[in-house]
């Protein structure tokens, strides 16, 4: 008790420096900072696939592009003189934003008891679907339509992201072009860390379905170490109208896509396993998604084309 | 067997899946395919629709699928009912003309793939995936992620041209909408909290009044205001919709605008039907009231069309919040059958139809003459009789004058603030109804003037582009003939039919 | 369940003050990052909900779990497609403003 009294101050704690540090660099490094922080608070609420995607996702893509980000906008830190609130301002806003939490924390303390759960028949329908880590099969059976569409989601923010490309520059290169520094810090990093890392991603994943891990979490390792190899400049980003790239990202949802409209064909229903081959159609869908998904996480971190296509 | 018989059930699915193949296609087989994806996929589209309304229309009952055969709570479920399948026709029906609108303005390219073609032709199914998915969900997290959906297919739109001002405006969009999006997910979170459960049949049959329950429609409802433009949170929507190129602002003010109206619909009138509130209806209908005031005055003050254009969509959201506190009955009988009701849904079809006309209108009149300032519209009514024509028909909708779907619409929140004793409801339609004529002849009345010189327009405007304007513009008046009572596709699926009957 | 509570009322304030943040900061990179906070306050009451849910077995609902995932992942998309029109916008004009209020 006294160590998650510990860990929620010091998450709080973080996430006030996050929100009042002058400096926005300053304010990015605390958001990392809480982010993993968060991931052990998730492990104290015993929910390790979650963890894993919050230090994963929350903390380090995002970290990452939040730095990326910062570091370019540098100049514009200090607001303009009419831009910043006034006092009243911050003080109404401080009042509504304390009246909210209020509210909310005597929510969290009137929440019946005992408390309404779905975690039964989670379980019980666990034995159809093969799968061992009962969250996998939350996101791949019971709520497949959920994660079909998530990934759908995921494709409409990277063409949102393209569309800014200049005209000129559309079909290119994201991204500028990273120097391969042979004696740097980063290839040496990239080149002992990424085949290690691309194992630890496809073991995540495939172990997702027994235990804590699963797709989400193995791509985000696996876009890691694409983003890293990108950074130290041993590949480079690939031209946004290259034919197999594409096919890459819509792999996963078209597969997903396709297999649920199978189990119209197999079953009677969309997204519905016959028993005896769930897992195996289940693994089927994952392995596409984890790879689309991947490319598909590296590059919104990629960015817009800004290098123009040969 | 809980999915339903008819084939119609399975329809639901294709009204998602079709759009996300389409999506899928057009990235895979590059920007000179996309065009024609999206071309073969409207009519598709259509039927799918049409068939979903007959389907719901012959059995008189909601059509309902569970996905993967995994029945609620522990699945998600589709549902379509007569609301659902009115929506589902009047977006299919907007976004084919809207695409053969926009053939003329983003033309597939021969050689290369060019990017406002391929971002346009790809985000345009995304919408219509997102907007169905919305309309049928039964689900609050599904609904949650058809509404991110909707806004990640929306937001690149605005800014598609790439000019400083849409990025801005796009920006702020989104955050607009993100912030809705969250509140929207944490009032989710609460009633999961408290019930168990994120269908909206089981949580219509447990919830009860009470602090978490007041608290997650509160922050629900809040979220989708945001999302909505709504007084006060509008700001986000005149440059937005504006700055859009002139097929996105029609997509955007005609249907994604009214998504979170509908998700408000659902709240308020499926899962909380037997809670008491009176008083939080009145305020929908205090902030509706308002944004027809604002939106209209600013409207007035508007140099630009496109802008004059978007503050009217500020104002004619106001509208659709009046059903609330009209429709919502203190004793806790049947709110759905009342006039108000069909009326609050009109206006948002009707909207539909004739903001899409007369923004495809303001946008081949800033074609022909390389600016939308209203100053200088003078005679390009002599230029483009046909377009000009058509945005006065989307006008008189809006004015609410006899006949159009508009009219309709205002008589019917008429008729009901009268009955229900709220008069001053009646005075906010009529001087919005006045408010409204005075901008939409501000501008026809410029518009018909004689030029001081000839006018020599910049490009040659296609009668086709012109023919499928007014088109949109003719539905927004046929809806017009829809008799002045409660609409019986639009009763379907609410419970009381099999006790109460239409009246 | 009291170290559920705790982390619920931490959640409560994390909500709060990443409200707090978007709406005093005028750098849209600063609203971008008091977003993510909200977002994790909000994820975090539900992952309260979750442990209060623990049965059959597990050390909390699974269902929660899942959606808190799928929440993450979209959150992630949300912030890079803010941030590169953020980055956009400064490209074009060298400034940050959104100009009215955010």
């Amino acid at each position: 008790m006294a160590f998650d009294t510990g860990v929620a101050v010091l998450v709080l704690g973080v996430a006030v420096w996050t929100i009042a540090a002058r400096d926005t660099f300053a304010a990015v490094v605390g958001f990392v900072a809480y982010g993993l922080l968060l991931a052990l608070v998730w492990v104290r609420l015993a929910a390790p696939d979650v963890a894993l995607t919050e230090a994963a996702i929350g903390s380090g893509v995002t970290g990452g592009l939040m730095l990326g980000a910062s570091t370019r906008l540098r100049r514009t830190d200090t607001p303009a003189v009419g831009e910043k609130p006034g006092a009243v301002l911050r003080l109404a806003a401080a009042v509504l934003c304390a009246l909210v939490s209020a509210g909310l924390a005597a929510i969290v303390l009137l929440f019946p008891e005992p408390a309404p759960t779905l975690a039964p028949p989670a379980a019980a329908n666990l034995e159809v679907t093969g799968l061992g880590n009962p969250v996998t099969a939350v996101l791949m059976a019971y709520r497949a339509i959920d994660t079909l569409l998530e990934t759908v989601v995921l494709l409409l923010a990277l063409v949102g992201i393209w569309s800014l490309a200049p005209d000129g520059i559309w079909g290119g290169f994201p991204g500028p072009r990273h120097k391969a520094d042979s004696e740097g810090v980063l290839t040496f990093v990239a080149q002992l860390l990424v085949p290690v890392g691309i194992l630890v991603g496809i073991y995540i994943f495939w172990v997702g379905s027994v235990a804590p891990g699963g797709e989400f979490q193995g791509a985000t390792i696996l876009a890691a170490m694409w983003i890293l190899t990108m950074m130290a400049g041993q590949v480079d980003a690939p031209p946004v109208s290259q034919r197999w790239l594409r096919l890459l990202l819509i792999a996963g949802p078209a597969v997903f896509l396709a297999i649920g409209l199978a189990g119209f064909a197999m079953v009677g229903a969309f997204l519905a396993y016959p028993v005896d081959y769930a897992k195996v159609l289940i693994v089927t869908i994952e392995i596409p998604v984890t790879l689309s998904i991947a490319a598909t996480l590296a590059l919104l971190v990629a960015g817009p084309p800004e290098r123009a296509p040969k | 067997m809980p999915n339903s018989a008819t084939a119609g059930a399975f329809l639901l699915i294709l009204a998602i899946v079709l759009p996300v193949s389409g999506v899928l296609l057009s990235l895979v087989l590059g920007g000179r395919h996309a065009e024609r994806i999206a071309l073969i996929l409207m009519p598709a589209g259509l039927a799918v629709a049409l068939t979903i309304a007959a389907a719901v229309w012959r059995t008189h009952n909601v059509l309902q699928y569970f996905v993967g055969n995994w029945s609620p709570p522990l699945g998600v479920a589709f549902r379509a009912d007569g609301l659902s399948a009115a929506m589902m026709v009047t977006a299919a029906v907007l976004i084919c003309g809207i695409g053969l609108f926009a053939r003329g303005q983003f033309p597939s390219p021969q050689q290369s793939e060019l990017r406002a073609p391929l971002v346009f032709w790809t985000l345009l199914p995304a919408v219509w995936g997102a907007l169905n998915a919305v309309f049928i969900g039964g689900d609050l997290f599904n609904l949650y992620v058809a509404l991110e959906l909707l806004t990640f297919a929306a937001v690149p739109l605005v800014s598609l041209d790439g000019r400083a001002e849409t990025l801005a405006a796009a920006l702020r969009y989104l955050l607009f909408a993100l912030l809705g999006s969250i509140l929207y997910l944490l009032g989710a979170v609460l009633l999961y909290g408290a019930y168990g459960t994120l269908d909206i049949v089981l949580l219509s049959g447990h919830i009860q009044a009470g602090p978490i329950a007041w608290a997650a429609i509160s922050l629900m409802t809040t979220g989708l205001l945001a999302k909505a433009a709504l007084y006060p949170f509008h700001l986000w929507l005149p440059p937005a919709h504006a700055g859009a190129p002139a097929p996105a602002s029609a997509i955007l003010s005609g249907l994604v605008v009214k998504a979170p109206f509908f998700l408000v619909i659902r709240l308020w009138f499926d899962i909380m039907p037997r809670m008491p509130e009176p008083a939080a209806a009145q305020v929908l209908g205090i902030l509706g009231a308002a944004a027809i005031l604002v939106g209209s005055v600013v409207a007035l003050r508007q140099v630009r069309l496109k802008l004059l254009i978007a503050y009217s969509t500020v104002a004619q959201i106001g509208y659709l919040f009046l059903m609330f506190p009209l429709a919502i009955k203190p004793e806790m009988g049947d709110p759905w059958n009342t006039t108000a009701w069909t009326g609050g849904v009109l206006q948002a079809i009707s909207h539909a139809f004739a903001k899409a006309a007369m923004f495809m209108a303001a946008g081949l009149i800033a074609e022909a003459l390389g600016h939308d300032r209203i100053a200088g519209l003078s005679g390009i009514g002599r230029a483009l009789p046909i377009t000009v024509f058509a945005f006065a028909l989307g006008g008189v909708s809006l004015m609410g004058l006899p006949p159009s779907g508009g009219f309709v619409a205002k008589a019917m929140l008429l008729t009901a603030a009268v009955a229900e004793g709220q008069w001053w409801w009646a005075v906010v339609v009529l001087v919005g109804g006045l408010l409204a004529g005075g901008y939409v002849f501000l501008v026809l009345a410029r518009a018909l003037a004689d030029a001081s010189q000839p006018l020599t327009l910049l490009s040659p405007i296609s009668p086709s582009r012109q023919g499928v304007v007014v088109a949109l513009a003719v539905c927004a008046v046929l809806l017009g003939f829809i008799p002045l009572r409660p609409l019986e596709l639009l009763q379907i699926g609410r419970p009381d039919i099999a006790v109460g009957g239409i009246r | 369940m009291s170290d559920a509570i705790l982390y619920g009322l931490c959640g409560a304030v994390l909500v709060g003050l990443g409200l707090f943040g978007l709406i005093v900061h005028p750098q849209p990179l600063r609203k971008i990052l008091a977003f993510n906070l909200i977002g994790g306050g909000v994820f975090l009451l539900f992952g309260v909900v979750a442990r209060r849910g623990a049965a059959a077995g597990f050390g909390g609902d699974p269902v929660p779990h899942a959606l808190i995932i799928t929440g993450i992942v979209v959150a992630f998309a949300a912030t890079a497609l803010a941030i590169a029109l953020l980055l956009r916008l400064f490209r074009e004009t060298g400034r940050t403003t959104l100009g009215s209020d955010g």
